[in-house]
């Protein structure tokens, strides 16, 4: 097909084009949750008590140090899109690799959160909150690794110098998707480390 | 875009000028991929039509007869699900859908050529997947429900995956459909001036974008019950069945519409074009669908009223669902409104369009004797059921699907079909099908259950007569893909618009050339302009 050159006009185009997309993909996403969400009401409806007694068992400070990772990585990812709005590749590239570092840290707390709580024989079918918990956490922690892979896509792409500051869609779309990943953990945190 | 399209000649044999496998594996032009969709879901259309012979065959003797019960659950269940989630969901949508969205607005393609042939290909890994699944065939009908889903030894896991990835690439498509309708709309191609079938197809892929998920999530527990040995739709361990059956209707009753709203944007299309009048009520029709997809989402408990449910939730959702037939009956108004008065001609595709207002009312009118409360309860599960929602999908959708194939097999192939051996095949499917599925309203009155393989002797004799109607069906269906199979390659070259229709499809060369235009057409009237000018099918071009 032949190559058009992009004019400014195209290129913001193409950017609402891309984010209307990203918007409707991550309504499924919030839609995919939300089934995890109304199981979680709808069970600790049917048996409180339990639901009580095993949130206990959580390691809050792991869940709270999650969290601070989480939301710096919001941030690395914000500072990164901004650079780029000014061509700055260097900051870029320096800001994606932070994230992709912060993302992997959370997956290493989790992977230590898991292990204990197998330790401890607190397994997926100990009781439905474990089930959920596992369920809820193991497919945000799917997304995670997901949003690492296409931060890291974008840090291999920027390294090939593929993005200025005109044309830079991938990157300001990978971000929003990774601002939802941290956003569902806003949700998942509290839900099941601080409500008793 | 106009120096783009000068450097383009037009091929005679257009999009379909390049050859070879991997010119199709590779392709980003949405056309082909439509094709692509289309093969696909026709093969498992005849797949599951076979199934569909067998338990008619069986179904002939009432005794154990050919095959054993347990044989009749994965026939009827594989049956059930290869038509439901691999021929009519994905029908009209995928194939038809993305063949002629983006000609339809006076697009080049849609928004994301290279997300929708990663879609189809996570749509053929879907359906490897579900194959697989065959390894221990599922005999738990096509709505497995817990907890007998969550145990029995048929390969539920597998086919919950396979049907994951199938649900992930409808998801993927809706989403480029809506994007594709907002944003590469031709100039002057205004929301009032969009093509119905568009609308019916942007109604469509909201569903799909909203719903499909909720299923998603729904397969990825079972699976993980299973897997895990957890317990959330398992009564014995904390969990709660009816929560499965919830998630499942809140996608499965949305989903009819996801069957249905397209075949409706493809009788829209023909009617006016076969009445040579506008359409009537074009408004009320694109927002109907809109309305539709709308109160889908409100009514899936009628699915539930014997599963013990509270008995409030059951008014309201039986309350619900008599709402939804409001938008309906708009459309079928709408049509009947078109028609009078036209100088209406019977082409195939109207044909196909007058057979589905015909049985989709049919249809349509036993679905309150089951949406209702007291009656429910009476006719549950029984033939009554599975003759209305025969007459829906069948006589509904796939009439529509028919008539599309008829209207546009000009188009994709650049061949005219024979319209003589198309009304044969017609006359077949016409009255194959009421012999077969009508039978079925009159057995499930007698008060015959569905799902079983054998049956008191005094049903027999219907059951024969509606074995008899399915052969009858069968030859029609055969004799029409002998059809377009045969003039795939021998029809008479098709002109530009041989229908005179006034859609943007029909403005471009059949087939079309890989970019569809050779120049962005400039839209200035809406397409259901008959009668009153230019009338011969050509748009002035500004
Ligand atoms: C060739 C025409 C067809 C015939 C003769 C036929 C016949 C049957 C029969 C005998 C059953 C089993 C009834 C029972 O034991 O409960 C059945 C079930 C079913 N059919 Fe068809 N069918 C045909 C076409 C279709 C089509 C085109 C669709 C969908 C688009 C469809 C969807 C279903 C579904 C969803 C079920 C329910 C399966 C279940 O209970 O899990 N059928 N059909
Ligand atoms: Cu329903």
């Amino acid at each position: 097909m032949t190559e058009t050159k992009h004019t400014t006009e195209q290129q913001g185009a193409a950017l609402e084009t891309a984010k209307l997309g990203i918007w409707a993909f991550l309504a499924t996403e919030v839609l995919l949750f939300g089934g995890l969400f109304t199981a979680y009401t709808v069970l600790r409806v049917g048996d409180p008590q339990m639901f009580h007694t095993e949130y206990l068992k959580l390691n809050r400070l792991f869940g709270a140090i999650n969290t601070v990772v989480l939301i710096t990585s919001s941030l690395t990812v914000a500072l990164g899109i901004a650079a780029i709005r000014e061509g700055k590749t260097g900051t870029l590239k320096r800001c994606l690799l932070l994230t992709i570092l912060l993302a992997a840290a959370f997956l290493g707390i989790k992977y230590a959160e898991y292990a204990e709580h197998f330790a401890r024989g607190e397994l997926p079918r100990t009781n439905n909150f474990f089930s959920l918990y596992y369920m809820m956490t193991g497919l945000h922690a799917i997304h995670v690794f997901a949003g690492m892979a296409a931060l890291a896509t974008m840090l291999v792409m920027a390294g090939r110098g593929k993005f200025s500051a005109e044309e830079h869609t991938p990157v300001e779309i990978t971000g929003l998707y990774w601002h939802f990943v941290d956003l569902v953990w806003i949700y998942l945190f509290p839900l099941l480390y601080l409500i008793g | 875009m106009t120096e783009l399209a000068e450097s383009h000649t037009t091929a005679d044999r257009g999009y379909l000028t390049e050859k070879g496998f991997r010119s199709w594996a590779y392709t980003l032009d949405h056309k082909r991929i439509g094709v692509m969709y289309l093969f696909t879901t026709l093969l498992f259309f005849f797949v599951g039509g076979m199934f569909a012979m067998l338990l008619r065959l069986k179904l002939m003797t009432p005794g154990p007869g050919l095959i054993s019960d347990h044989t009749y659950n994965v026939f009827f269940t594989l049956h059930g699900a290869l038509m439901i989630f691999l021929f009519i969901i994905p029908a009209i949508p995928s194939a038809l859908g993305n063949f002629f969205i983006p000609i339809m607005i006076g697009a080049r393609d849609v928004a994301f050529p290279r997300l929708n042939i990663i879609s189809y290909w996570i749509f053929v890994a879907g359906i490897i997947v579900t194959l697989a699944s065959l390894s221990s065939p599922m005999d738990t009908g096509w709505t497995f429900y817990t907890p007998y889903s969550a145990r029995t030894g048929a390969a539920v896991t597998t086919l919950s995956l396979g049907l994951f990835l199938v649900g992930m690439s409808s998801i993927l498509t809706g989403i480029n459909f809506i994007v594709t309708i907002h944003r590469l709309r031709a100039p002057g191609m205004t929301w009032n001036r969009l093509p119905l079938f568009i609308w019916g197809m942007y109604a469509t892929s909201i569903i799909q974008v909203l719903a499909t998920p909720v299923i998603g999530i729904t397969f990825l527990l079972l699976a993980a019950e299973r897997l895990f040995g957890i317990g959330f739709f398992d009564p014995a361990k904390g969990g709660d069945p009816l929560l499965f059956q919830h998630f499942f209707w809140f996608y499965s009753h949305p989903v009819v519409y996801v069957m249905i709203l397209p075949a409706m944007g493809i009788i829209s299309e023909v009617i006016p074009v076969f009445s040579r009048k506008p359409i009537f009520g074009y408004r009320a029709i694109a927002s109907s669908s809109l309305a539709i997809a709308f109160i889908g989402f409100l009514v899936w408990g009628h699915h539930m009223f014997v599963s013990g449910m509270s008995s409030t939730a059951s008014v309201i959702f039986s309350f619900l669902t008599f709402f939804v037939a409001v938008p309906t009956g708009i459309k079928v108004f709408n049509w009947i409104a078109t028609m009078y008065r036209g100088s209406i001609t019977f082409e195939s595709p109207m044909l196909y369009a007058l057979t589905f207002i015909f049985l989709f009312i049919a249809g349509g009118l036993t679905g309150p004797f089951l949406g209702a409360l007291g009656t429910n309860v009476q006719l549950h599960d029984t033939y009554f059921v599975v003759a209305h929602f025969h007459y829906t999908m069948m006589g509904g959708t796939v009439m529509g699907f028919f008539a599309g194939l008829h209207y546009w097999f000009p188009k994709m192939s650049g061949r005219m079909a024979s319209e003589r051996l198309a009304r044969v095949a017609w006359w077949f499917i016409f009255i194959g099908f009421n012999v077969t599925f009508f039978t079925m309203f009159i057995l499930g009155l007698k008060g015959m259950p569905r799902r079983w393989a054998e049956y008191p002797p005094q049903y027999q004799d219907l059951h024969i007569v509606s074995t008899v109607g399915s052969w009858v069906l069968a030859i029609g269906v055969f004799i029409m893909f002998w059809n377009f199979a045969y003039n795939l390659f021998r029809g008479r070259p098709a002109p530009a618009n041989p229908w005179r229709g006034l859609t943007l499809e029909w403005q471009t060369s059949s087939p079309p050339q890989t970019e569809n235009f050779a120049e962005i057409p400039v839209v200035t009237d809406w397409p259901y302009g008959y009668g009153k000018k230019d009338d011969k099918g050509s748009r002035s071009k500004e």
